[in-house]
Order: C-alpha cells, then structure tokens, then sequence
C-alpha cells in the first residue's frame, strides 16, 4: 500500500489583510511568506507618484472606512485564494498622510509555481481598487487639495456602484 | 430638511419607530456636508434610499442619483432596509492602492 506523504495537500494559505498608519516595509507579516511548497514569491509595491493627471503631487493622505476597509480586503484575499493555488496571500495598505515615493500598498503571494503568483496578485490590486473603501486627498504644488476620484462640484454626477469607479490613476 | 436630523430621544419602547441611525461621510462627502458623522431619525420601515434623499437636504452635500452606501459594513442597495442602530456610510468613489 502507497503511503500518501502530505505531498501535494495544504493547509488552508496563510492570509492576512491589513490597514496600517505605519511605514510597510516595517511590517513583520511579510518577513516569511509561504511554506517550502511554495516555490514562487511574488511582490506588488503601490507608491505615491509625484504627479497625478498632470498636476504636481506634493504629498496626500488616505483615509478610510477602517473596519469595512480591512473587512473588504480580508474578502479579497479570501476570494484570491479560494480561486488560485497559492500558499500565502498578505497583503497591507498604508492610511493617513504619506510622503512621494512611501509604499501605498504592498501585496506578497506564495504559490507552488509563478503564474498563480502573478493572476492572483493581478486579481487582489484591481479588486482592492474598486472595492475597498479608501479615499486619496492629494495636494498639489500650487497649494490646492482635492479628494482623488471625486468630480468637480459643477459637473453632472454619474451614477457610482461599486464595480464602476475611477480606477486608472494608481499605481 | 435640517429638521428631520436627529435630536431628541425615542421613546425607547415604541416598536413602530422613528428608527435612529448613525451616519458616517466619508472623503468628499464629508467634506461636503460639514461633518464626518450625523444621526439621523427615520420612520421605521425607511430604506436606503430615504436615507439618501434625507441627507441630500443637508446644505452643501451634494449627491449622485444613487450614490454608494453601506450599512453596517457591507455594501447595500436602494432598497435594503434600515433599523435602528444601523450604521450607514456614504462612500464616495473609491480611490485605494
């Protein structure tokens, strides 16, 4: 009789989901990512640009709905890994004021082979983007302030739900 | 329509309502209406969308047709009905990563 090794099976993947006022790189959720049966690491790194539609960026700050906000993502990252072969999805998004070049939002994923890594990490960015309630308050070289994604008071406003939203602008 | 914000207290053993809910404006909307969080009085039975069109009254807040809500955390549609202790959120166009 074969003896079935645990080859081949998994406990369920590692998952977390963070909002965090502090610096990403300081976290030590990302210092071990995955198992020895993940043979590919994947890093996607969101960072403030210095310049958004053509405006100067000095500096802005991301606010959130907290608890929604974690809540949606831990959704997201539920949702990867139920969908892909991975061993670990953490990913972390920054919130309160953040300098040009800070990380924005980090996602790290472990996967047996590259292209789980790859679709999954796809799938958790371009989810987070039109689901999780975060806001972006951008100031700008000449001084003004705006809400990222909001149209201007004097313009006809669209219908939003939440799979259609201004998505383009990051990162 | 200032008028129909909440302040004073229910009779806590009416069934029949006002239902209070708490309020939250997050980004621009906040920034619209003057404040990040409000109570708000509604007959019992009220939905969201009587919520939108209670709030759209507040001086400066100005709203889509149908603007995003959540209610106690999760996204809700027009026709989700509220009770009393609800937390309903108004969210802007979202704009993380």
């Amino acid at each position: 009789m074969t003896r079935t090794s645990e080859v081949g099976t998994r406990a369920s993947p590692m998952i977390h989901a963070i909002l965090t006022e502090k610096p990403l790189e300081s976290l030590e959720v990302f210092q071990s990512v995955g198992t020895s049966a993940d043979g590919a690491v994947l890093t996607f790194e969101g960072r403030v640009r210095d310049q958004n539609e053509g405006r100067r960026v000095t500096g802005l700050a991301y606010e959130a709905y907290a608890e929604m906000a974690e809540r949606e993502l831990r959704g997201i990252c539920d949702e990867a890994a139920a969908r892909f072969d991975v061993g670990a999805i953490i990913t972390a998004h920054r919130v309160g004021p953040l300098e040009i070049g800070a990380l924005s939002v980090r996602i790290m994923i472990a996967a047996p082979h590259r292209a789980e890594c790859y679709e999954a990490s796809r799938f958790v960015i371009e989810e987070l983007k039109v689901r999780v309630p975060i806001w972006k308050h951008e100031v700008y070289a000449d001084g003004s302030a705006r809400w990222v994604g909001a149209a201007p008071a004097d313009a006809a406003p669209e219908p939003l739900s939440p799979g259609n939203r201004a998505s383009e602008d990051t990162p | 329509m200032e008028g129909r914000l909440y302040h004073r207290e229910a009779d806590p053993t009416s069934t029949i309502g006002p239902i209070r809910v708490r309020v939250l404006l997050f980004g621009v909307y906040g920034e619209m209406g003057g404040t990040r969080e409000c109570r708000v009085s509604l007959p019992a039975g009220s939905r969201v969308a009587d919520i939108v069109e209670t709030l759209r009254g507040r001086p400066g807040l100005e709203l889509p047709e149908q603007p995003v809500v959540a209610v106690n955390q999760a996204y809700a549609g027009p026709e989700a009905e509220l009770s009393e202790g609800d937390e309903v959120a108004l969210i802007p166009p979202v704009a993380g990563g």
